[in-house]
């Protein structure tokens, strides 16, 4: 509607004409990023893809570029099973400080504390990997060696991921109406029933939102989890045990990859992206089954 | 209001528990922040010095500084600005004042740059090595480096322009269109002004991202820690040169909790300038012109 107003009042001069042109431009620019990176992936990645198939990425037993093993599975469970574990521990902490911040906080404490979790939001991974490579892996070491595992990856990415889901929780706990809450206390409700009766089901969207981008976000790092797992190829038994996710592959492997290597290592940064993807639909089904509530 | 201290008196089992819960989660959480930026400023801070911030690094970065490396992530923020300021306020003045949202261009617009936002860093390192260093031959350079980080922050810098572009109240096109102004010179000298505020908290968030990132770079701009002479030689960010000495370099922890530091340091200037310009922006909402 506005946007019709502007257009059909506006003057067009020829340089209004320019000026619309260029913008044009650099929209179309920006539009064709994504198609120029989707159609780089599919070109690096089609000389395997076409020799050996996809499937040979799941089913092949080992990872072994070099001589014609592409299986990708280890690295796609290292990959996962350090999301799963980092977003089973950022979830319920990062969710109980959105509704610490929100409902139980002295007013005082709320803002310093979201302050606090903004910073830890701000910090950048690299630094993560380096505080969990010199501190947190020789403490796990002296339980068990190696110390770069699994269980160091979890704990890292937990961290990391945590000011995310609690960052959206609180957002979206804010946009609770306060008419809810009152009438909630109005009808003799304990703090506690009013949250989890009340403000946790209204949120619900939001919530699985800041949950949603935790989990893209854990799936995509690359340098914390590069610096602490321990890089090597298998399906680990216990938590203790080093994985490689896929994204560490990538990093580890590109600097010297070849031909039908370099192609695989592409496919690998399809899949990630295939995953992203489905994160993605998920948030948009999310959101729509908000919008009809 | 009430929404902060709802009260009751009707106590039950379950509300100590929680409280129990909910502070024991807060100490936690704050006990690992405090750990984590207590060790990075204890054993960073014994680096930082003057001669660190300017001289060059030496045996592989465990003793001298990282004046280089300064300079080189310097040049790379600089070319990925050149290049997303004007893709990126094009393209937001574009969605926001040239064309209807109904438009199939706007609408893959949207999608894309959702889509954009999503995409993981390592993935955005893979396109910049094919695209950039291959295709167009640039090689591992600050110049490639600097583009693909360009792609990276681009839909964040849109976005707050779009968002800034938006507060500003529809009465400015409608009384400039009636004062017969054009619509370039409306959008020069009315519009833009007036979306400053968002445009600039959009570049900070954007440097913020460009400035903290590692993987896009390990494979566009490489890990030459000498000092770049031209925008084609390689040159090692800061990320990267923590990532190296922490990883590589056997006794290079000291030099990568300095420069750890130093990029916490960059990154909460920016923060800081971020929230301080965001709440300015909330209250003054538009620029009296």
């Amino acid at each position: 509607m506005t946007t019709l107003l502007k257009r059909s009042i506006l003057s067009r001069s020829y340089g209004d004409r320019f000026v619309a042109a260029l913008f044009q431009g650099f929209a179309i620019a920006s539009g064709a990023i994504v198609l120029l990176i989707i159609l780089f992936l599919l070109r690096e990645s089609y000389p395997i893809l076409h020799r050996v198939g996809v499937l040979r990425f799941f089913r092949d037993p080992s990872w072994h570029p070099t001589s014609g093993e592409f299986g990708a599975m280890p690295m796609l469970w290292g990959s996962l099973l350090v999301t799963l574990g980092s977003v089973l521990i950022a979830t319920p902490l990062g969710i109980l400080s959105a509704i610490f911040c929100q409902y139980y906080a002295p007013p005082r404490l709320a803002p310093l504390y979201r302050r606090l979790i903004e910073l830890l939001a701000g910090i950048p991974s690299v630094v993560y990997g380096l505080w969990g490579l010199v501190v947190l892996v020789p403490l796990v070491r002296r339980i068990q060696p190696p110390g770069t595992s699994l269980l160091t990856g979890i704990w890292v990415l937990a961290l990391m991921i945590l000011p995310t889901i609690m960052l959206v929780a609180d957002a979206s706990l804010a946009n609770v109406p306060a008419a809810y809450l009152r009438g909630a206390a109005a009808l003799g409700l304990s703090r506690w029933a009013i949250v989890r009766g009340v403000a946790i089901p209204t949120a619900q969207a939001g919530l699985m939102t800041g949950i949603l981008l935790a989990i893209g976000r854990a799936i995509g790092e690359t340098m914390a989890v590069l610096m602490v797992c321990g890089n090597v190829v298998q399906v680990p038994d216990s938590l203790f045990d080093p994985v490689r996710t896929l994204t560490a592959n990538i990093a580890l492997e590109m600097a010297y990859a070849m031909n039908e290597h370099r192609s695989a290592l592409f496919v690998s940064g399809l899949i990630l992206t295939g995953l992203i993807a489905i994160l993605v639909t998920i948030g948009e089904w999310v959101n729509r089954g908000q919008m009809y509530d | 209001m009430i929404k902060q201290r709802p009260r009751s008196r009707r106590s039950s089992f379950g509300e100590p528990l929680m409280q129990g819960l909910l502070w024991s989660s807060v100490l936690l959480i704050t006990g690992a922040f405090m750990w984590l930026c207590s060790d990075i400023v204890r054993h960073g801070f014994r680096q930082l010095s003057w001669d660190f911030l300017t001289q060059l690094p030496r045996d592989t970065g465990r003793s001298g500084g990282i004046g280089p490396i300064l300079v080189s992530t310097g040049l790379i923020i600089g070319v990925c600005l050149g290049v997303s300021i004007p893709l990126g306020v094009g393209t937001a003045v574009f969605l926001n004042e040239f064309s209807a949202p109904q438009r199939w261009l706007s609408q893959f617009l949207g999608i894309s740059l959702d889509i954009l936002a999503g995409v993981p860093s390592i993935v955005f390192g893979l396109f910049g090595n094919a695209f950039f260093c291959k295709t167009l031959g640039l090689g591992f350079s600050i110049l490639s480096g600097g583009l693909t980080l360009a792609c990276m922050v681009l839909p964040i810098l849109i976005r707050s322009t779009q968002a800034g572009l938006q507060s500003v109240p529809n009465d400015y096109r409608l009384s400039a269109a009636a004062l017969g102004v054009s619509r370039s010179a409306v959008l020069w000298q009315v519009l833009l002004p007036a979306a400053m505020p968002g445009l600039v908290v959009g570049l900070l968030l954007g440097i913020g991202r460009a400035i903290a990132e590692t993987a896009a770079l390990l494979f566009t701009s490489g890990y030459v820690d000498r000092m770049p002479t031209s925008l084609m030689d390689s040159g090692r960010a800061l990320s990267v040169h923590i990532y190296d000495l922490a990883v590589n370099v056997a006794g290079g922890e000291q030099n990568a909790y300095g420069t750890a530091l130093v990029l916490v340091l960059l990154l909460m200037m920016i923060n800081g300038s971020v929230s301080w310009l965001g709440k300015r922006f909330q209250q003054t909402r538009i620029l009296d012109v």
